[in-house]
């Protein structure tokens, strides 16, 4: 038997892509969301929550819907910058961000949250600009924060299927990542390609999450 | 010359009321607020340091304006380049000791700066540990001389020594003082401890519920003003020596320090580092007209 690697390549693209995205978003993100005033607040948090909660094919339908030709986003999108997101690649990064947002920005917004607020005060007295006092002070006192909140998103990219399945289908090399072929080589009864792809996504995911823990455990003084 | 006066509305134990503070610090002096907490002087501290805005009011450093309430001025605390010991101290977990301090230098500082503070604060020992591993003691330490790193024109300490125990506290009061007056620089100091205040303060300034209540020197302020025949200064005793009959004590008082004759049995209840308040009658002293700019209350 020969194993077909592509879908679990994709899956690493899709979630590294994912990831990276997240992180530059995500970070300064949950920055601006642990220290604003503003009254839409509550509602904020929850939005970014949820993916949490929601079915994923909710999620899924939903941009379909907005990244369908036929629909006014998807239709300026195709027209202004010749992109399609329904059944592409791209489509499924964009979709992978907002799925997995909470798992980077929760994390990240408490660790911002839980760092005195002298230390800040402290930085701009010795006359540092916002950006040396981001870079330098709140980063590195949130470390173990960023790296389980990185990891996180990362590894909940890998097992994502709903949200895949309805606006990515199942196109070899473009939307086939490995979830989606475990289910169709279980519908074609190809049961020792499934086993394969699942039993790749079954160790890595433990792996991941051991990691998660141990980096916790070593955060703790 | 720092003039200040701030105004602001803040909320207290008892419901809101406005803090209302004029303040003048002559240059090189070392000015206290004190007075019960919530009562407003850690705010007046950040107002002058730019961390907090104050609804009105006006703060002067030199010739420079800081925060004008009435012209919409109001400077970054960025720019001001005060110092500010925060009464937890603030270090910075993610560096050691040397890179607290290092962090605190501006682009056009000489690195060689650190080197001295180190020495100077005998911090050269611990200079690559990180602040978690210090002793209360050791942080205060590091924090002074991360302020002082910055070459502030303005030095502002919150209750810098109040989590520390008296022994300590009182050895590093000496060693606060000491480095006061080798760099000279203009202090308010924040204090709810009389001792304290006496120690380091030339003036005081007390704040109660926003308002000052009463100012002027230590002594003035906490005999409560009444008029009596006699001098009170409380002050430390830095050395004891025996004379012929008598003996002689060397007593820091305030920023002064003054040798004072006393008795054997006196002497001997005394060692050095002992608080005293030194009572002297008043009925005799010379009394000399100061010119303008010399006297010390007026400046």
């Amino acid at each position: 038997m020969v194993l077909d690697w592509q879908p679990l390549l994709l899956t690493f693209k899709l979630a590294s892509v994912t990831t990276a995205i997240l992180f530059c978003m995500g970070v300064p993100f949950a920055w601006w969301l642990a220290n604003t005033r503003i009254r839409i607040k509550p509602a904020i948090e929850a939005l970014v929550a949820m993916p949490l909660v929601l079915p994923p094919s909710v999620l899924g339908f939903y941009l379909l819907l907005a990244f369908s030709p036929e629909r006014w986003f998807g239709h300026w999108l195709d027209r202004v910058t010749g992109i399609r997101l329904a059944f592409s690649f791209e489509g499924l990064v964009i979709a992978s961000v907002i799925f997995s947002f909470p798992f980077l920005v929760h994390p990240v917004q408490a660790a911002f949250q839980n760092l005195p607020r002298p230390l800040t005060d402290a930085a701009r007295i010795l006359g540092k600009s916002d950006w040396q006092i981001f870079t330098r002070v709140l980063l590195p006192n949130i470390k173990p924060a960023l790296l389980s909140g990185t990891i996180l998103a990362f590894a909940h990219t890998l097992g994502e299927f709903g949200v895949v399945l309805m606006i990515g289908g199942n196109l070899p090399h473009e939307t086939r990542v490995a979830s989606i072929a475990i289910y169709d080589e279980v519908e074609a009864l190809n049961y020792a390609a499934a086993n394969f792809y699942a039993g790749v996504l079954f160790a890595l995911s433990f792996f991941i999450l051991l990691l998660v823990y141990i980096l916790n455990r070593k955060a703790q003084p | 010359m720092m003039h200040a006066l701030i105004q602001k509305q803040l909320q207290g134990a008892e419901g809101a009321f406005m803090l209302d503070v004029s303040l003048e610090v002559a240059s090189g002096e070392i000015v206290a607020l004190f007075g019960a907490s919530g009562a407003g002087k850690t705010t007046a501290l950040r107002c002058i340091a730019g961390l907090d805005v104050p609804e009105n009011g006006r703060i002067t450093f030199g010739d420079e304006c800081w925060f004008d309430g009435t012209k919409h001025v109001c400077q970054s605390p960025q720019v001001r380049h005060v110092g500010y010991m925060f009464q937890d101290y603030a270090l910075f977990p993610n560096m050691t000791v040397r890179g607290n301090l290092e962090f605190a230098l501006r682009k056009s500082d000489d690195p060689r700066y650190i080197e001295e503070l180190l020495q100077l604060m005998q911090l050269a020992e611990l200079q690559h540990r990180k602040p978690d591993t210090l002793s209360g003691g050791q942080k205060q330490r590091v924090a002074l001389a991360r302020t002082l790193a910055s070459q502030p024109k303005l030095l502002l300490l919150d209750e810098p020594l109040s989590a520390l125990d008296a022994a300590i506290r009182s050895q590093l009061q000496d060693e606060l003082l000491r480095l006061q007056r080798h760099f000279g620089v203009t202090t308010i100091l924040v204090s709810h401890d009389v001792g304290e205040v006496y120690k380091l303060a030339s003036r005081v300034y007390v704040i109660e519920s926003g308002r000052i209540t009463r100012q002027g020197s230590p002594t003035e302020v906490f005999s409560q003003g009444k008029t009596n025949g006699k001098f009170r200064f409380a002050g430390e005793v830095l050395a004891i020596e025996a004379m012929d009959v008598m003996f002689a004590l060397t007593v820091l008082v305030g920023n002064q320090i003054v040798r004072v004759t006393a008795t054997h049995e006196e002497a001997a209840q005394l060692k050095t580092g002992d608080d005293v308040m030194l009572v002297s009658k008043a009925f005799n002293p010379m009394v000399m007209r100061l010119e303008a700019g010399e006297s010390p209350l007026k400046q």
